[in-house]
């Protein structure tokens, strides 16, 4: 594998709410990210991935638990950390509708980066680095003079991806960038985003619910629920030998069209119940009142992680070493 | 560029226009606009406007040369009351333009800091300058200051900002979780660059707006202030001190009273009609 560009290591995100209750958004989650590297982080909503998206960028600071970004610690730095390091943490949001700013054009949307990160340049080389967004991105020159209104989603979702591409990043966070688009403009965004990643070795932390996506896309895949990890695998991997109750009930519920991707699929399992609020996690695994195969200890005691193949973690008490 | 710039506007008339009233409002608000800044140049008896005395022509009725009459003195209302439309329209324009911006920037801090104690401090004063009723709280800062124009504007002022403050407050207040301010704060962008320019456009529209409706009321507050003797001092013309000479003399000398009155409601009514005409040009629903 290749240089880890960022370490997340026992992760832990608590709120307080106004009566006492605490809420564990991010309950103790490690991550891995190569350089050049996606990893997918799958979850139903409520799981707990936009906070952990909103701790990286530094919207919020960690409560528990260690960020290393290039060596780094950035879990409790929040806003506070180096503008070189703000510039080279970049996300893009799930909303295209509230990315840009409906007042200002694009080309003004798209200097504010500039004007933070590249002190002093001047407005033709301004006007210049904006076309050389655009065009990386693959839209044509003439958006800069448009407004958000005037433009589709996929198209405002590709500015948002400029405009992170503004600063010269090497870690992005995609947090949900397609689920508000139309299927078509999905796929071409995707593929913008592939082809991008390829040419300026980026490394992308893609958070979705949308685990068929992952399958084309990522090279890790990480499943979390509830704020805690349950499996973390190659994608490949990931896809073939599902391990986890909770994995394999995601992977059948994926609708397919043709027979072959049906053998491919786990026996059905259907999901029942629905994710129970994170104010109140069950006691032992957060799955094990959904689960199909409980076991007495899942109630009482919460599993660990652990390694059952190179790269493959599972956090389940169906595979105890014993 | 330059053609864009012409549908633009063609467009925003387009708009304006729909309503065939608000048409009548902005030849209103022009018609003042041009009477005020004309004012000595165009009225029958410039030297009128001033310290000007003729007792030979004193409380004449309208008549051919004086057609809304002559007051106490034989000065010609109807000079006197074109002569006034400068100051009145100043005030209203100067008083907005000085509490807009306070409001704004009051607002657009509490609001981005919305839940912080700064929040609290600035959102709470504002609330107590909103429960005094304003025409009290006007009257008294004129009173104990002295009685002049300066000191009225001060007064409506002072308690006309809380309500660009309250409109500021609402929509800084809801724009600080959109994405795009989120963007900003992340990459490293400061503050002044936040608010002047990703949040004061978003205000824009409806702080003008709120503007060009208000200025009819200022109007109505300065007349009220000079009616009660703390505006433009004698024998400088103003709306309010004229009517409440005036009305000493009801109903035998109406002219006095009637005439100037009858400008105050057509400026009024003028600018409601040109900030209706703004409100549907610029979309905001200010109701």
């Amino acid at each position: 594998m290749s240089d880890k560009i960022l370490e997340i290591k026992h992760l832990k995100k608590y709120f307080a709410l106004k009566n006492r209750l605490t809420v564990k958004a991010v309950d103790d989650v490690s991550l891995e990210l190569g350089k050049g590297e996606t990893l997918g982080l799958v979850g139903e909503s409520g799981s707990g991935k936009s906070t952990i998206a909103y701790v990286l960028v530094g919207m919020y600071e960690a409560t528990e638990g260690d960020i290393l970004y290039k060596g780094e610690d950035l879990a409790k730095a929040g806003l506070y950390r180096t503008l070189k390091q703000k510039g080279e943490i970049q996300i893009v949001f799930q909303d295209p509708g509230s990315s840009l700013n409906p007042k200002r054009t694009i080309r003004k949307s798209l200097t504010v980066p500039l004007q933070v990160h590249d002190k002093g340049l001047s407005k033709p080389r301004m006007d210049a680095r904006v076309g050389e967004l655009l065009e990386a991105v693959g839209l044509p020159a003439e958006f800069a003079d448009k407004y958000p209104r005037a433009m589709g989603g996929g198209e405002r979702q590709l500015i948002s991806v400029a405009r992170a591409l503004a600063t010269h990043p090497s870690l992005v966070i995609l947090d949900e960038p397609t689920s508000a688009l139309d299927v078509s403009i999905q796929a071409k965004v995707i593929s913008k985003l592939v082809a991008l990643q390829k040419e300026l070795m980026l490394s992308y932390l893609f958070i979705t619910h949308d685990l068929s996506l992952m399958r084309n896309v990522a090279d890790r895949v990480a499943i979390l629920y509830l704020g805690r990890l349950c499996e973390q695998a190659p994608a490949a991997d990931f896809f073939e030998k599902p391990l986890h109750p909770y994995t394999r009930m995601l992977l059948s519920s994926i609708p397919v069209a043709t027979s072959e991707e049906e053998e491919l699929k786990p026996a059905k399992i259907l999901s029942t119940g629905e994710i129970p609020s994170p104010v109140n996690v069950p006691p032992g695994c957060a799955f094990h009142q959904r689960c199909k195969d409980m076991l007495p200890v899942c109630a009482a005691e919460r599993p660990v992680m652990r390694e059952v193949s190179p790269g493959h973690e599972v956090c389940c008490h169906l595979y105890n070493a014993n | 560029m330059d053609e864009s710039w012409k549908e633009t506007l063609k467009r925003s008339w387009l708009k304006y226009s729909e309503s065939k009233i608000t048409v009548l409002g902005l030849a209103i608000v022009a018609g003042f606009v041009f009477l005020a800044l004309l004012g000595e140049r165009i009225v029958p008896y410039p030297e009128h406007i001033g310290s000007f005395v003729d007792f030979a022509n004193a409380s004449g009725a309208p008549s051919g040369a004086h057609p809304f009459g002559t007051d106490l003195i034989g000065r010609d209302v109807l000079s006197r009351i074109v002569g006034s439309f400068r100051n009145t329209l100043l005030m209203g324009v100067i008083v907005l333009c000085i509490s807009a911006p306070i409001g704004f920037m009051v607002g657009v801090i509490a609001g981005y800091n919305k839940g912080k104690p700064v929040d609290t401090v600035l959102m709470r004063l504002t609330d107590i300058f909103l429960a005094i009723p304003p025409l009290v709280l006007a009257l008294a800062i004129a009173s104990v200051l002295e009685p002049n124009m300066t000191n009225s504007m001060l007064a409506i002022t002072v308690m006309w900002w809380p309500w660009y403050a309250r409109l500021a407050y609402g929509v800084s207040s809801s724009l600080r979780t959109e994405n795009y301010i989120i963007y900003a704060e992340l990459t490293g962008v400061k503050l002044p660059h936040i608010i002047f320019r990703e949040i004061l456009p978003n205000c824009l529209s409806s702080m003008l707006t709120k503007m060009t409706l208000d200025m009819g009321y200022v109007i109505i507050m300065g007349a009220t202030l000079s009616y009660a003797g703390l505006g433009e001092q004698a024998p400088k013309p103003a709306l309010g001190s004229m009517i409440s000479q005036g009305v000493k003399y009801m109903p035998e000398q109406w002219w006095l009273t009637v005439f100037p009155a009858i400008a105050i409601i057509v400026l009024v009514l003028g600018f409601n009609l040109f900030g209706d005409g703004i409100s549907n040009m610029l979309g905001t629903d200010e109701s």
